[in-house]
């Protein structure tokens, strides 16, 4: 007996549909594993992680904010993705955005700028994010080189830069050598939706690239060119759509989104610019792209799904000394079922006789 | 049982295959409607239709491809149910697609070892790939690359990959579409040897009189419906046709007379060295072609036909503007939409992936070379209304046959993409049409009305190139006739000069010079 994937003839519509709830069932079941193996309840540790969260309006708002970033950088990697170019490095991007934006706040501190001081960090941010993103687009429109790596290793480099900025250059004067700026001005900071509460502008921003992503991937020009692209090369090129031109939009596009949603997450939840600011949200939002199958209403919902992983993460650590790192395993998980229920909408298991004579002989 | 291990098979008392009431839905389009279809031993049975009747569907189904929604299969008078092609092969059905599955830059040995469920060693493997190419006259080298390979050759690797596992039964969907006459004439002494091993051959084809020749019985669809079974020998193609159509095939007219206008396509001394490796350089390229006039294009396939096409449609720029002039205007170095703002069309040789993106829709697809000119893009935002209009005007000029308004181009027939895409481009009038291939794969009853909207835009004043494989086609439609050969083209012959003996002797690379010499010295 053997185990063999074999093409459907037919794409499957249900599984395309299916897909991502599998995945997550899966994971679940993994989880459960996990959470035995580690000696901890797994019905409890369940309940902590996905029910916990949703039953209480702080933990709700927080779900949102962290959904934020999630949903924004997803929507520009899913632009990406949908014309096969590999963009790893949002992580980078968000990084460059947050720095970028930080320049001006720790710039015009306690000098009493006026309110241009906010949208002129969201547009820096956005713009810093956007050319750090052509770097590896550009290299590899120019040279071939393969924008995975190039892109993945960006990361580093400005996770470095920033490091040096908040131990040097920014570090607050009054912070006790802590490795941070000095709290942004209000003209600063992106304002609440709710007073005292979490909830702040940049979510109403996120929905807003949501369908900003919608209308561009569903009724323009330029979206059909990205899905085009990406679907068959060669008519694209038949139909007049420059591929590396579409490289560098993408590119451009997720970049400035991953640094909008950076500058944003330093000028709202946190505050101020430190090391740490993200748990890796450019990362987890390569999860988010394609558990909502790089659809704009199926990536608000898994960023909100992943989002609620985060809070019950952090809420399994404080009620059961689970440790975070789980939540990170949980993710990644995920993202392997993802990808693997994916290839089961063009692909199907079938166990077949290891001898391959089946049909000779009398029965 | 039967004892069928003894038992000669052409003995056999039972059909090989058959098809009980077999019927696929697609939705509530019915592909195949209750067949019935019997296939015996020592048979080429030819299966008939008009483009989307049924014919690929039917034969998926036997070979596990697609599972039927009602009636199913029996093998040798068992009831088989397939759940996959690895299933049908064990059982001895092999199977020949229209479209090759070969990876250009491996072997022909790695690309049947692929496609083999055996667990013999690549060696023993080679050693029997090489028995079996000698015995069956078809010769293959395992060590060359797939790349190197005319279209010919790639499909005798399908073959012999299908005869290596012994199969009782073949199919052969449109083989003969991509071949020249004389490589159909090799095939024909294979299948007639399988026949007489005793073999059943289920052979579709649009081309009637090779299927008069060949084939013992024809089984004929229409719609998803059997019409009928006969003896093909004992009819006419035109009576075949009518079979398949249920009326009379129109003929082919060409306009009286023609006006014979400007230049519309002006190649200039066209040099282009080729983008990969495996491409074809083309040298000292010039023609002219006016509007009103039709220019064809003959020549074996792989001899700069492709990297021409490139060039005229701008998939390729040529680096001096002045090698390709369309409408007047100097456009070598124009993008594709910038040529058909110029009113240029085209229509490439390979549908799937290159003339349409498989996975979009009709809609998409006309999007994909209409949105350059007219209304199908207002402000950078799709006109979904004027897509739409795009695909019903094509649907009802060119008859195109589909399972709902706006389907996947992938879900089409081949012969009905054919005529959407062909349709696409001449709806939108365009002041050259650069077509390869226009009825490849297409019935007979099509690719008349295809041909015949060739003749009718050149007569509404366009200027139309026309690439083939089909001499016939070239000589019912073209006005000259030009031969490409290892990257040159000829000067053209008008048509009425173009005998079949002098377009073969361009296409095997002789020139004709000496003889015009001597020809025109004798007048
Ligand atoms: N996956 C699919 N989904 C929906 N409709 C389909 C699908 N596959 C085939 N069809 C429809 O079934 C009909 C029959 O298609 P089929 O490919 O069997 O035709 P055919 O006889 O082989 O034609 P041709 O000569 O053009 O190759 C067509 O009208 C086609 O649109
Ligand atoms: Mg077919």
């Amino acid at each position: 007996m053997q185990l063999i994937l074999e093409k459907r003839a037919e794409r499957s519509k249900t599984v395309a549909l299916a897909s991502p709830l599998i995945a997550i069932g899966l994971t679940i079941v993994t989880m459960t594993i996990l959470f035995m193996v580690l000696g901890k309840n797994p019905i409890s540790a369940l309940y902590v992680y996905f029910i916990v969260p949703l039953a209480d309006g702080y933990s709700l708002q927080e779900i949102a904010v962290k959904a934020t970033p999630l949903v924004m950088i997803a929507i520009g990697l899913s632009l990406c993705y949908l014309a096969n170019a590999w963009n790893i490095g949002a992580e980078g991007q968000f990084l460059m955005g947050a720095v970028a934006g930080s320049w001006i706040a720790v710039k015009t501190q306690g000098t009493g700028a006026g309110h241009w001081v906010l949208p002129a960090m969201l547009l820096l941010g956005a713009l810093a994010g956007a050319l750090y993103a052509l770097i590896p687009a550009i290299c590899k429109v120019r040279f071939g080189a393969s924008e995975i790596l190039t892109s993945l290793m960006l990361v580093y480099v400005v996770d470095l830069l920033l490091d040096y900025l908040v131990r040097g250059p920014w570090r607050d004067p009054q912070g006790f050598n802590f490795p941070t700026t000095a709290e942004f001005d209000p003209v600063a900071t992106v304002p609440t939706l709710i007073e005292g509460g979490r909830l702040h502008l940049g979510s109403i921003l996120a929905l807003v690239v949501v369908a900003a992503g919608a209308v561009l991937l569903g009724k323009t020009i330029k979206g059909f060119e990205i899905r085009v692209v990406g679907a068959a090369p060669r008519a694209a090129r038949f139909g007049g759509f420059n591929a590396n031109q579409l490289i560098l939009l993408t590119f451009a596009i997720s970049g400035a989104l991953s640094g909008l949603a950076g500058i944003i997450e330093v000028a709202g939840p946190v505050g101020h610019l430190q090391p740490g600011i993200s748990p890796g949200y450019g990362f987890t939002a390569i999860i988010v792209a394609f558990l909502g199958r790089l659809n704009p209403i199926g990536i608000l919902i898994a960023g909100l799904f992943l989002a609620l992983t985060f809070i019950g993460g952090e809420q399994a650590q404080i009620t059961m000394k689970i440790p975070l790192d789980v939540t990170k395993v949980f993710q990644g998980i995920l993202l392997f079922y993802v990808l693997a229920c994916d290839s089961l909408i063009l692909y199907r298991f079938r166990i077949v006789s290891s001898s391959p004579q089946v049909a000779r002989g009398a029965h | 049982m039967r004892d069928t291990t003894s038992a000669a098979p052409h003995t056999s008392a039972t059909p090989l295959l058959q098809t009980v009431g077999l019927t696929k839905r697609y939705g509530s389009f019915l592909a195949n409607d209750k067949i019935d279809l019997d296939v015996w031993p020592q048979q080429i049975h030819a299966l008939l239709g008009e483009n989307g009747a049924g014919k690929s569907t039917l034969v998926k189904a036997i070979y596990g491809l697609v599972q039927p929604s009602d009636g199913g299969l029996r093998w040798e008078g068992q009831t088989m149910v397939l759940s996959g092609p690895s299933q049908a092969r064990a059982r001895g059905i092999g199977m020949v697609f229209q479209h090759f599955s070969l990876f250009e830059n491996l072997t022909v040995a790695e690309n049947v070892a692929l496609g083999l469920d055996g667990k013999e060693s690549f060696k023993e493997m080679s050693a029997r790939l090489q028995q079996v190419s000698r015995s069956y006259g078809l010769p293959l080298d395992p060590k060359r690359e797939v790349w190197q390979l005319s279209v010919g050759e790639r499909q005798r690797i399908e073959i012999v990959r299908a005869l290596m596992q012994n199969p009782k039964f073949l199919i052969l969907d449109e083989p003969t579409a991509v071949l020249t006459p004389q490589e159909a004439d090799q095939l024909f002494v294979v299948l007639e040897r399988l026949k007489s091993e005793g073999r059943a051959i289920l052979y579709i084809s649009h081309k009637l009189e090779e299927v008069r020749r060949l084939c013992d019985t024809a089984t004929i669809l229409r719609g998803g419906k059997k019409v009928s079974t006969c003896n093909p020998k004992a009819e006419t193609a035109a009576s075949l046709a009518r079979m398949m159509v249920g009326t009379e095939i129109k003929q082919v007219k060409p306009a009286a007379s023609r006006e014979i206008t400007v230049p519309r396509l002006v190649i200039n001394d066209l040099n282009l060295e080729p983008e990969d490796p495996h491409g074809v350089h083309l040298r000292d390229i010039s023609m002219e072609l006016r509007g009103g006039e039709i220019l064809g294009i003959a020549g074996v396939a792989g001899n700069g036909q492709d990297e021409l096409f490139a060039a005229l449609s701008g998939e390729r720029l040529a680096r001096d503007p002045g090698t390709i002039v369309i409408e007047g205007i100097a456009a070598g170095h124009l993008s594709i939409s910038r040529r058909r703002k110029l009113g240029a069309a085209f229509v490439p040789e390979e549908r799937l992936g290159h003339g349409t993106a498989p996975r979009m829709r009709l809609s998409e697809n006309a999007l994909l070379t209409g949105h350059a000119a007219g209304n199908m893009v207002q402000h950078g935002f799709v006109n979904t209304a004027a897509t739409l209009n795009a695909v019903d005007r094509a649907t009802e000029t060119f008859d195109v046959r589909k399972a709902k308004r706006d389907p996947e181009a992938a879900s089409l027939s081949g012969g009905n993409l054919q005529k959407f895409i062909v349709g696409r481009e001449i709806l939108r009038n365009p002041a050259v049409l650069v077509v390869s291939q226009p009825t490849w794969g297409v019935d007979a009853g099509a690719a008349a009305v295809i041909r015949q909207a060739l003749l009718d835009l050149a007569a509404a004043g366009a200027a139309v190139l026309v690439t083939s494989q089909d001499l016939d086609e070239l000589i019912e439609i073209s006005d000259r006739i030009a031969v490409m050969f290892h990257g040159r083209l000829s000067a053209s012959l008008p048509t009425a000069e173009a005998s079949r003996e002098k377009l073969g002797l361009l296409m095997g690379g002789s020139s004709l010079e000496t003889k015009e010499q001597a020809h025109a010295a004798d007048t």
